[in-house]
């Protein structure tokens, strides 16, 4: 045991403070950002989010394409495809008489894609002969094609086809008709490989050359450039999706801002009135929400009815409005009723402040967060109902481009085209995918119940 | 318990007159009519059909016309399809879209309950990353997107293998459902395993698993007795709305696959302005889904008798 001296009895030093603010206080907003900030994924959707709206609204400013022209030389184009072409004499009608050296199913002249001219020898035992094309070769289960034109006598044995032509590999076919006018199993083949060529004229009305270049008949030129390719009418993808972002984000982005805003006054009134009133107005909420949504956007869409040369997609708008308020006058509601019996408000009241300085200081402050949430939730499905309506033909009305009615356009030729498909639905992807995960964040930011749980 | 249906069951009824009477006005403020579809005719012949179909009556009459027949089950005769019953329409078309809602509910539900269970047992390792990275491209990726691929691949891998393993469109056998249904309950099945995800790990740090834990309880155990059924509980109430979003949501499936199920045939009503069916379909999907979702209210309210008291 230690000895006791005066020097123990000394009263020790008092402390000015007894606790100090080792951090600098932050409001809710700002601790909200830092959280979201260390938010990886969170942070990288804010940035995909963002290069969306500036694509949708600073694209068509750089990529200065009409959206609704069509490129008649390049339909289908793939993205990075070749762009020369050769340019031809103008077209002139072409009748066959005399016979061309060569036997069989022969060209009278190199094809392109202006026109494809050929000739042949009479089948054996032909009272006639039908003219197919196909895109993959006859083979053995005689796969000839579309029929392009049939002849029911032996004079005629040559045939110019400019039926939709396009660059490429396409495979004539000339089959021997029987007296009836039945196709036989006689039949010739021909392998044609398509040039890309264009008339002087029609590249002058293009703006694709100018009358100063001295361009001549036989000199090689570049069509327009698509760096996405082009859809089934040569309209220009790139400048089809930066106008179909528009529409699908004024809805995606629109009808969510609305709908939560109804619902929130809807909500936090019917919150603030409680009783019978509350009970009604709940009530009514209810019936709405059993309404079934597709159905029902469908009826009110079909309802409001589209008009020669509107797009439809204002109707839309309204319609969703209409059917998805009330998820967020509950979620509100129940918010509200929630904080009016919260200690601070009673603090606050004791302390003297008025029913509007409540609502403005407390109850919509300690919304916001969750309705911010709800707004970022409300979006990918926004978006995913306005592709799945166009997609199935009850959406925007064509020429308007959406991402759904692209990607509805584009799933026809999923197989030869499958570019016309694979952009739309790949922006519809990204722009839900990012909206998703920008609502994650936010729920984990801003709502402190919702922590640490994923 | 016998209240509580009995409470819920009227406010079913309810709803679905709500249901009736929005359809009702919304169709009758659509311009046009199935009348002036195809033919031209005189104005008798179009005075007379009116009067057949009762649309030249004043709309509160028609209004109360359909409010009987539809209390009598009775929705009328498509303006199409001549002479063709709504209820035949509903009766011959439905059993298919039904079958395949049940499959998608059923993949749905069981791969979410599995898969988030997965994730929370493997939480933070690679099967929790691949089948959160599945479950986001599942909710990311449009229904539209993925049939059409489902298609494409069903085709692919039939040739390769050189018969037909599953078809790639129609309906009738069993194998015709597996892949359309499976499609349609994708989303679904990526919302469920979140929900089974978070719920587990709520779950898991609850004081009664730890309680498990420390008395010794094995831990498949304590994950089939203590983590799964409770963890289940927040899944079964979203099976409702989740039943809701299969059913409405066949259309695109049953148009990409060649289904002849309700939803196609609304489609095909809708193009064509057939009243009627229209309205028929409508009302009948709404009743259908109120119903659903009291159904999984009462069961709910069975396992878990926290929810009557509320309500």
């Amino acid at each position: 045991m230690s000895e006791l001296s005066a020097s123990s009895f000394a009263p020790i030093e008092a402390h000015q403070q007894t606790q100090v603010i080792s951090r600098p206080s932050l409001s809710y907003w700002q601790d909200a950002w830092i959280r979201l900030k260390a938010n990886k994924r969170a942070l990288v959707s804010l940035y995909i989010v963002i290069g969306l709206l500036l694509f949708t609204i600073a694209g068509p400013l750089v990529w200065q394409v009409d959206p609704a022209i069509q490129d008649i030389e390049q339909i289908s184009q793939p993205p990075g495809t070749d762009r020369g072409a050769t340019i031809v004499p103008d077209y002139e009608p072409w009748f066959s008489t005399q016979g061309l050296p060569g036997s069989g199913l022969r060209l009278a002249e190199p094809a392109n894609s202006q026109t494809v001219r050929m000739q042949w020898d009479a089948l054996p035992g032909a009272n006639g002969h039908r003219v197919y094309r196909n895109l993959f070769p006859v083979g053995s289960e005689l796969a000839y094609g579309i029929p392009l034109a049939e002849f029911l006598n032996n004079d005629t044995l040559y045939f110019e086809d400019r039926l939709d032509l396009q660059p490429g590999r396409f495979y004539y076919s000339v089959v021997a008709l029987d007296a009836r006018g039945q196709i036989t199993d006689q039949y010739q083949s021909l392998t044609v490989d398509l040039e890309r060529v264009t008339t002087l004229q029609e590249a002058l009305e293009r703006g694709l050359i100018d009358t100063a270049d001295n361009i001549q008949i036989g000199d090689e030129i570049e069509l327009a450039w698509h760096p996405l390719g082009t859809d089934y009418l040569g309209r220009d993808l790139l400048a089809r999706l930066m106008a179909g972002a528009r529409v699908s984000l004024f809805i995606g982005i629109g009808a969510p801002f609305l709908f939560v805003l109804f619902g929130v006054v809807y909500g936090s009134a019917a919150g603030f009135m409680g009783g019978r009133a509350d009970q009604l107005m709940m009530r009514f909420a209810d019936f709405v929400v059993a309404l079934p949504f597709l159905l029902f956007m469908i009826l009110f869409k079909i309802a409001f009815g589209i008009g020669p040369g509107e797009s439809g997609v204002f109707p839309m708008l309204v319609a969703m409005v209409v059917l998805l308020w009330p998820a967020t006058a509950r979620l509100v509601r129940g918010q509200i009723l929630q904080i009016r019996e919260q200690g601070y408000i009673s603090a606050s009241q004791l302390l003297g402040a008025n029913t509007s300085y409540l609502i403005m200081r407390h109850m919509i402050p300690n919304t916001l967060g969750v309705v911010l949430v709800t707004v970022t939730f409300a979006i990918p499905s926004a978006i995913f109902t306005e592709a799945f309506l166009s997609f199935i033909g009850m959406g925007v009305a064509p020429p308007t481009p959406s991402w759904g009615s692209m990607s509805n356009e584009g799933i026809k030729t999923m197989l030869t085209t499958p570019h016309e498909l694979f952009f739309p639905a790949l922006f519809i992807s990204f722009t839900v995918l990012a909206f998703n995960l920008l609502g994650d964040g936010l729920r984990d930011a801003l709502d402190a119940r919702m922590r640490n749980v994923e | 318990m016998l209240s509580y249906i009995l409470k819920r069951l009227a406010q079913g009824i309810l709803t679905v007159w709500f249901i009736a009477t929005a359809t009702f006005f919304a169709m009758h403020n659509v311009p046009g009519d199935p009348l002036t579809n195809d033919r031209a005719m005189t104005d008798i012949t179009r005075a007379n059909l009116e009067a057949k179909y009762g649309l030249d009556q004043p709309i509160t009459t028609q209004y109360l016309i359909f409010l009987r027949n539809l209390s009598r089950g009775d929705f009328g005769i498509s303006f199409v399809q001549e002479n063709r019953e709504v209820n035949d329409i509903i009766r011959e078309h439905f059993p298919v879209s039904a079958i395949l809602g049940v499959l998608a509910v059923i993949f749905a539900a069981t791969g979410g309950v599995l898969f988030g269970a997965l994730t929370a047992l493997y939480r933070n390792r690679f099967p929790d990353y691949l089948i959160m990275f599945l479950v986001i491209m599942g909710i990311s990726v449009p229904s539209f997107v993925v049939a059409a691929l489902s298609q494409l691949s069903l085709v692919t891998f039939n040739n390769l293998i050189g018969f037909t393993v599953l078809p790639v469109a129609g309906w009738g056998t069993i194998l015709h459902m597996l892949v359309p249904a499976l499609v349609l309950g994708l989303s679904t099945m990526a919302y469920l395993t979140r929900l089974m995800r978070s719920s587990m790990l709520e779950v898991t740090s609850s004081d009664y698993v730890r309680t498990a834990k420390s008395k010794g309880v094995p831990a498949t155990r304590i994950f089939t007795r203590h983590q799964l059924r409770n963890a289940i509980l927040p899944v079964v109430t979203v099976l409702g709305p989740a039943i809701a979003a299969i059913t409405t949501g066949g259309f695109v499936v049953e148009l990409v696959f060649a289904i002849p199920g309700l939803g196609r045939y609304f489609v095909e009503a809708v193009q064509q302005l057939d009243y009627t069916v229209i309205m028929g379909t409508t009302v009948f999907y709404g009743a259908f889904l109120v119903f659903m979702v009291i159904i999984v209210d009462v069961v709910y309210g069975l396992i878990d008798p926290r929810v009557r008291m509320e309500t």
